[in-house]
């Protein structure tokens, strides 16, 4: 059963609905005592990086997070908070990755926010990515990126430059799409990541 | 490579589709979940509804729609219509809503796209657009294109993008219904004065005029109602022929 870290940033309708269609079972978690009540975790986001963290850090929650040794998902600015640090706030970050968030660049042929669907290929073998042909494509949304990092990218995507569409370290996994709005294959990565 | 996004826009009143559908193997063509179901298993990339509700009541007909397509559709989408404060876009964006369109609202109180951006991020605010030409210049139009502004269309949406709309839905009122193919120049001309995604609206009657505007003016996405809700356009013949013409789309 997955639960849910509440923590007060974006909605998460789409992703409930998304599991309830999976039939899979999820829980919120608002309390330490709450995360041993489920076997694998997702911390959910979207808006900014920065203050993101800020309530995060509110929840208390911080040490129990860096501590899990079950699986846990970060979709899109839940993601961006498992790296170091982000250009947006220039904000310090979980550092579960050692790696950084920048923005795009942008430019007339790559508009920003980097918005629809973009293909996302394998730099690793993972059975979050099972039964999802390579070069799939997944929905975006999103200015800022983690940047490629050959240990930890799990795939990777090309907007303005490589980046990180997926990265994996032990027991920690992140997404920059979103895969509750990413048709079946999104729906497949949710799944997968049931079983994980 | 990012894929251009082809949009089926749904007319919504007082929860059920308007604008006529004639669709194969609908059991109730005026509810959008089933209308908007169907689009996105013939491979919409997103969806577009707009609320023309004028009861005092529309707030919560808007936000149980918007529950109900969350619910179901696995695609982003977006909601337009009605949208005057912030308190309006978080019921929305609570509800399930992936992006809202401000319209009206916006050219009225122009700080309403500083406030949005601020309060939920800028990939959440869209700015829809009606343009028209007045004497050979874009103005732009409220009321379903029945009210010229003093604004002219260009500088209104570098406004908008300044302020902080994340993406533009640009209508062109004297290309809307023709099924004369959309306003590539106008769109050209915006779609490289903005750093932000562009989506191309009014004229669409057949599957050339989809490779027109993105050969012609590079837009993001492109989005029609008719000509989808009446079957003239089926989404995968359209994605077919928009791939053989070195277009980048997404196929399901």
């Amino acid at each position: 059963m997955i639960g849910i870290i509440q923590y007060g940033a974006g909605n998460i309708f789409s992703l409930t609905a998304a599991l309830e269609r999976l039939g899979v079972l999820y829980g919120m978690i608002n309390k330490e005592a709450d995360f041993e009540l489920y076997d694998r975790y997702i911390i959910p986001g979207v808006g900014h990086a920065g203050a993101a963290m800020q309530k995060l850090e509110q929840t208390g929650l911080v040490p129990v997070i860096k501590a899990l040794k079950k699986p846990v998902l970060g979709i899109c600015v839940g993601m961006q908070l498992l790296t170091a640090y982000s250009e947006e706030g220039d904000s310090n970050l979980l550092g579960l990755f050692p790696i950084k968030t920048l923005r795009f660049a942008g430019s007339p042929d790559h508009k920003v926010p980097h918005t629809g669907w973009n293909q996302v290929f394998a730099e690793q073998d993972s059975a979050l990515f099972a039964n999802i042909p390579n070069g799939s494509h997944f929905y975006f949304v999103h200015s800022y990126y983690i940047e490629y990092d050959k240990l930890y990218t799990l795939s990777s995507t090309t907007y303005c430059n490589k980046f990180s569409a997926s990265i994996m370290r032990d027991n920690f996994y992140g997404v920059q799409f979103h895969p509750e709005k990413s048709g079946a294959y999104g729906e497949t990565l949710l799944k997968n990541f049931s079983k994980i | 490579m990012l894929s251009k996004r082809i949009i089926p826009c749904l007319d919504v009143k007082d929860g059920r589709t308007v604008k006529g559908v004639n669709f194969v193997d609908l059991r109730d063509a005026g509810d959008p979940v089933e209308l908007a179901w169907n689009y996105s298993q013939q491979g919409a990339d997103e969806l577009v509804f707009l609320d023309i509700t004028a009861t005092v009541e529309r707030r919560k007909t808007m936000v149980e729609l918007v529950k109900a397509v969350a619910r179901q559709i696995n695609i982003p989408f977006t909601i337009g219509g009605g949208i005057n404060e912030i308190t309006d876009a978080d019921a929305l964006l609570n509800a399930g809503a992936d992006k809202i369109s401000i319209n009206s609202a916006a050219v009225r109180n122009p700080e309403l796209i500083d406030e949005l951006a601020k309060a939920f991020g800028v990939q959440f605010v869209v700015v829809a657009v009606d343009t028209r030409a007045i004497a050979g210049k874009n103005i732009v139009h409220l009321n379903g294109g029945r009210v010229p502004t003093e604004k002219e269309s260009l500088d209104w949406i570098l406004e908008a993008e300044s302020r902080g709309a994340g993406e533009i839905l640009l209508t062109s009122m004297d290309h809307d219904g023709t099924k004369a193919g959309f306003d590539n120049h106008f769109l050209k001309e915006v779609n490289k004065a903005v750093n932000i995604p562009v989506i191309a609206s009014g004229g669409a009657g057949n599957v050339q005029h989809f490779v027109d505007v993105f050969e012609q003016s590079n837009v993001d996405a492109a989005l029609a109602a008719s000509v989808f809700h009446y079957g003239e356009i089926l989404i995968p013949d359209l994605k077919r022929v928009l791939k053989t013409n070195n277009i980048e789309v997404r196929e399901v």
